[in-house]
């Protein structure tokens, strides 16, 4: 299959999870918006008050970025994890199977699925946000380039799971007991200079820190992890689950008997 | 050329059971192609590892000359596939499925909308093709999964048991359209329960059991090895006491059920003449085992029965 037929299934694909993202759209994109305003009349409004300032924003505008990032890395994750599962358990992954894509095609293609169900769900939780608090984009450019890393990796990371998982268990187990934890611990709602240093440490090994500080530095010019460090990890990311994802359908890992 | 060429497959799946036992097979290009064996006999195996969707454990496979080992996408691009479950996305719109399958063999959008509508016409799918695909009846899943398979334009079509559960009028249909696909230079291998299916079809067979081929060759020759059938028969009156038919071996089950062992060299035209000479009058006749089960027990002599073959169906006089 030469380069450009890849290509055109790879579109194929992209295009098959964009309609599938808007064919759902009560569950895909409905839900994020809902619990965003929530967040924001719960722990904006009426706790946020209570709070004051925190790195020299109001409360509501420092959870923004990270309650975006949320938002994107729940729904990013979760649109390839029942994508990819749904299509194992019902066997139509084997459309995919039989015709000569590469195995990095179909790696991409569900990566860039979740990418677009991120998008969407991402911005239109940005729209909500706005109606609570403004935002400055202090650096355009680099919260734009971590809110689409940011969606890579966690669609790379639901596509794994997908991958693995053998029943609708495995499905929910990731994301209820490792993806909220994290996420809740990676300064979504407080910055690491609050803890005490060896919690400071320990936070320093979540990779949701350093997506949600570099999305709040693009948003507003503030991070607690050098913005450097927080690209190095995020592109790393992304070239290590991309690799376990192909090697994994190479091997057949759960896919062929 | 070889449609298809096996060598020394074999398959042993993780919990040790040996679905394939170094099979050679050979379909040649153009041919019409049986494979028979009751359930568990690797045929499912065989088909998954040359859509490259079981891995092998030895053996080699070739498609059109092309190794499944060196050139998977040569082998992939000849093979269209239709499987024996149902593998479509129910919540797609059936030209959605269709469209979005030749998309991923790398069909420009344009010349697969193009595909996708011969192949739904083709199938007499082409009304419901905006309809989700689980509103479709079974018969029509099972047209769906042959327009899907026929996107590309597969040299090769392998169909898995592809009427089963089908009702004999759509069956028929499907029947006719797989003659012409046939008759149109595609090589088909088909897998059946229903002799007669094959027996109408196809130009050569293969039978497997427990992994192994026990017989191959033209349809023809493979059907002498059935040497006798058994029929139940229904008289037009309760037969309390039989008396001996002339010539034929027959044996009273009931008042209303007669069985009786035809040999290969006799007609049913000769059995009820028998049964009129001592008074008894048929309506109608049923095989006691599916022939296939009859060929099967005649090659492989087991006493066990096969497992999954069709019930025998009734023929009224």
């Amino acid at each position: 299959m030469s380069l450009r037929q890849q290509f055109i299934a790879l579109s194929t694909l992209v295009r098959r999870e964009y309609y599938r993202v808007l064919r759902i759209w009560g569950q895909t994109i409905l839900p994020p918006v809902i619990n965003m305003a929530l967040y924001f009349i719960i722990f904006g409004n009426l706790i946020g008050q209570r709070i004051g300032q925190m790195d020299g924003f109001d409360y509501k505008q420092y959870i923004a970025p990270g309650l975006i990032m949320m938002a994107v890395i729940t729904n990013a994750y979760g649109n390839v994890v029942s994508s990819f599962f749904s299509s194992k358990i019902n066997r139509h992954l084997e459309e995919m199977l039989v015709a000569p894509m590469a195995n990095a095609t179909i790696v991409l293609g569900h990566m860039a699925g979740g990418i677009v169900r991120g998008v969407a769900v991402g911005l239109a939780v940005t729209a909500v946000a706005l109606l609570f608090t403004p935002l400055p984009f202090v650096h355009p450019l680099i919260t734009i380039s971590v809110f689409l890393l940011c969606a890579s990796i966690f669609s790379l990371g639901g596509l794994i799971n997908g991958i693995m998982a053998k029943n609708f268990d495995d499905v929910s187990i990731i994301p209820s007991f490792v993806l909220q934890p994290l996420t809740y611990l990676g300064g979504v709602f407080y910055s690491i200079s609050l803890l005490p240093e060896l919690a400071q440490q320990i936070s320093r090994l979540n990779p949701i820190l350093y997506v949600v500080n570099a999305f709040r530095y693009g948003m507003l010019g503030v991070s607690d992890v050098p913005i450097g460090t927080a690209y190095v990890m995020m592109v790393l990311c992304v070239a290590v689950l991309f690799s376990i994802c192909v090697l994994m359908l190479n091997r057949g890992y759960r896919i062929r008997e | 050329m070889h449609a298809l060429s096996v060598r020394k497959l074999t398959k042993v799946y993780a919990n040790g059971v040996r679905a394939l036992d170094g099979i050679d097979l050979e379909v040649e290009t153009g041919d019409f192609f049986a494979l028979l064996g009751p359930n568990g006999a690797g045929k499912t195996s065989l088909i998954g590892i040359v859509t490259s969707l079981v891995t092998k454990t030895g053996g080699d496979v070739r498609v059109f000359g092309h190794s499944l080992d060196r050139e998977l996408n040569a082998v992939k691009n000849a093979i269209g596939v239709v499987p024996q479950e149902l593998n479509v996305n129910l919540w797609d719109k059936v030209s959605n499925i269709v469209v979005n399958q030749a998309g991923f063999y790398g069909l420009t959008r344009a010349r697969a909308l193009a595909r996708a509508e011969v192949c739904l016409r083709q199938l007499q799918l082409w009304d419901r093709r905006n309809d989700t695909a689980r509103t479709l009846s079974g018969g029509m899943k099972r047209r769906l999964m042959i327009a899907r398979a026929l996107v590309h334009e597969p040299r090769l079509l392998i169909l898995d048991e592809p009427t089963a559960g089908v009702d004999i009028e759509i069956r028929r249909s499907m029947w006719q359209f797989l003659r012409e696909l046939n008759a149109g230079g595609t090589s088909i291998i088909l897998t059946t329960h229903y002799l007669e299916e094959a027996e109408t079809l196809c130009r050569h067979v293969a039978i497997i059991d427990r992994g192994r081929v026990i017989e191959r060759g033209p349809m023809a020759t493979v059907l002498t090895k059935l040497n006798e059938e058994v029929f139940l028969l229904t008289p037009r009156e309760p037969v309390l006491a039989l008396p001996t038919v002339p010539g034929f071996d027959v044996r009273l089950n009931g008042p209303l059920e007669l069985e009786a062992a035809l040999p290969r060299s006799r007609s049913v035209n000769e059995l009820f003449a028998a049964l009129s000479t001592v008074g008894v009058e048929i309506t109608s006749l049923r095989n006691k085992a599916n022939r296939l089960e009859e060929l099967f027990l005649n090659l492989t002599e087991r006493k066990d029965g096969l497992p999954g073959l069709k019930e025998p169906q009734a023929v009224s006089r």
